[in-house]
């Protein structure tokens, strides 16, 4: 029972971290236990520090799991990790609080990985695109794929300026290196914090297509999802949805997905106030 | 306005994930305040709906991004609760033991007066 609990805070809590490298397994192992901890604190509130926000339980600063001082450069972000952690009850369900493993992944940087790393990890979904594969039948889902994932292909390509195409061979698509090399062009811009997250979206959804969609809010967290679960949405309609297994797949998936949207989104933005005179 | 069910809908999550409260649907005047309602994520949300409410643009590109982010983490919000409601329900009670299995179905198991093998 702790194996596979241990498994899963592995598994789902870092996804960046199956790395089949056995001494940092062992690292974390060591940094992370595998038993239940208890909710060992009362309050949670945030405090400015000289790096950014820091989180406080009780009196302690919240930590990363290799012990630096956690530290998000957004307030919205900050409070948003502060619910995660005030929304706990007896136990801690590290798998529920997303936002706070995203933070931990890019402070800590358990795997090295830079921003050249992260834009390569992510554009790698590219090649077999979820919504670039067709199938040929049953025809319900072959025009299903056509009416829904069509559109949002035809908007990336329009607001990037490339050409993805679809496929219906197992090879998948051929997507020019022109698109490539725009999309690398276009991931450079962002920090590493929100490439962490934006690599995380496309890891969930297994599409870039989608995630870029998501990420330049022409669709929803909920859309996106549906979108990345289409033909499994299509057998849930013939064949009767299985609530442990599909309702508690999908509702996962969207966590996940929204989670590392609103990183993306929270790391990359500045808000300035324009106060415009009224003129009357 | 898809706004303020927005706003609703987030206010409603923070106020399940604070935990059943006392219950009461109508407060005395000088009852004390939920605690959900003194939390920093309460405040910030209803700061930031209350600022970027009056904008004289039709079309204000700033009020959809903040619509869409908005409407993520009422998401973020929502699923979470619902994903942990799913995983105490069908995930989280562990194994039965061997005694309650061979009960299910009518059974005992065998005593052994001098106890298994590797048991002391």
């Amino acid at each position: 029972m702790l194996g596979r609990l241990w498994a899963r805070v592995i598994a789902q809590s870092r996804p960046g971290l199956c790395s089949p490298v056995m001494g940092k397994m062992v690292e974390w192992r060591r940094q992370y236990p595998a038993a239940e901890r208890k909710k060992f604190y009362q309050n949670v509130s945030i405090s400015q520090g000289e790096g950014g926000f820091e989180i406080n339980l009780d009196r302690r600063k919240l930590k990363t799991p290799q012990g630096k001082l956690f530290t998000v450069p957004s307030e919205a972000l900050a409070i948003a990790v502060a619910t995660e952690w005030d929304s706990q009850k007896d136990t801690l369900q590290f798998f529920t609080m997303h936002l706070t493993t995203l933070c931990n992944t890019a402070l800590d940087n358990p795997t090295q990985r830079t921003k050249e790393q992260l834009i390569r990890a992510a554009l790698k979904y590219l090649d077999t695109d979820t919504v670039c594969y067709r199938v040929e039948e049953p025809p319900g889902l072959v025009e299903l794929q056509r009416s829904e994932w069509d559109p949002v292909i035809k908007w990336i390509e329009n607001r990037y300026n490339v050409v993805i195409g679809t496929s219906t061979n197992i090879l998948g698509p051929n997507i020019p290196k022109e698109s490539k090399q725009v999309f690398e062009q276009h991931l450079s811009s962002y920090n590493s914090w929100a490439l962490v997250g934006l690599e995380y979206v496309t890891h969930q959804l297994k599409s870039v297509v989608l995630s870029l969609n998501l990420i330049d809010r022409n669709l929803n967290v909920e859309k996106a999802v549906l979108l990345s679960r289409l033909e499994e949405q299509y057998q849930i309609e013939f064949w009767g949805n299985v609530e442990w297994a599909h309702d508690y797949d999908l509702y996962e998936l969207r966590s996940r997905t929204a989670a590392g949207t609103l990183f993306v989104h929270l790391c990359s933005e500045s808000s300035t106030v324009k106060h415009k005179l009224l003129q009357d | 306005m898809a706004a303020a069910r927005l706003l609703r809908g987030i206010l409603k999550e923070l106020r399940l994930r604070s935990g059943p409260g006392p219950g009461a649907t109508s407060r005395g005047p000088g009852a004390p305040i939920p605690a959900y309602r003194q939390s920093a994520a309460y405040k910030y949300i209803t700061e930031q709906f209350r600022r970027h409410q009056v904008t004289s643009e039709k079309l204000c590109r700033a009020q959809h991004e903040l619509y869409h982010q908005a409407s993520t983490y009422m998401c973020l919000l929502q699923s979470v609760r619902q994903h942990l409601a799913l995983h105490q329900e069908y995930h989280s009670k562990g194994e039965r033991s061997s005694h309650e299995v061979a009960q299910l179905v009518g059974l005992k198991l065998p005593q052994q007066p001098g106890g298994k093998g590797w048991e002391k």
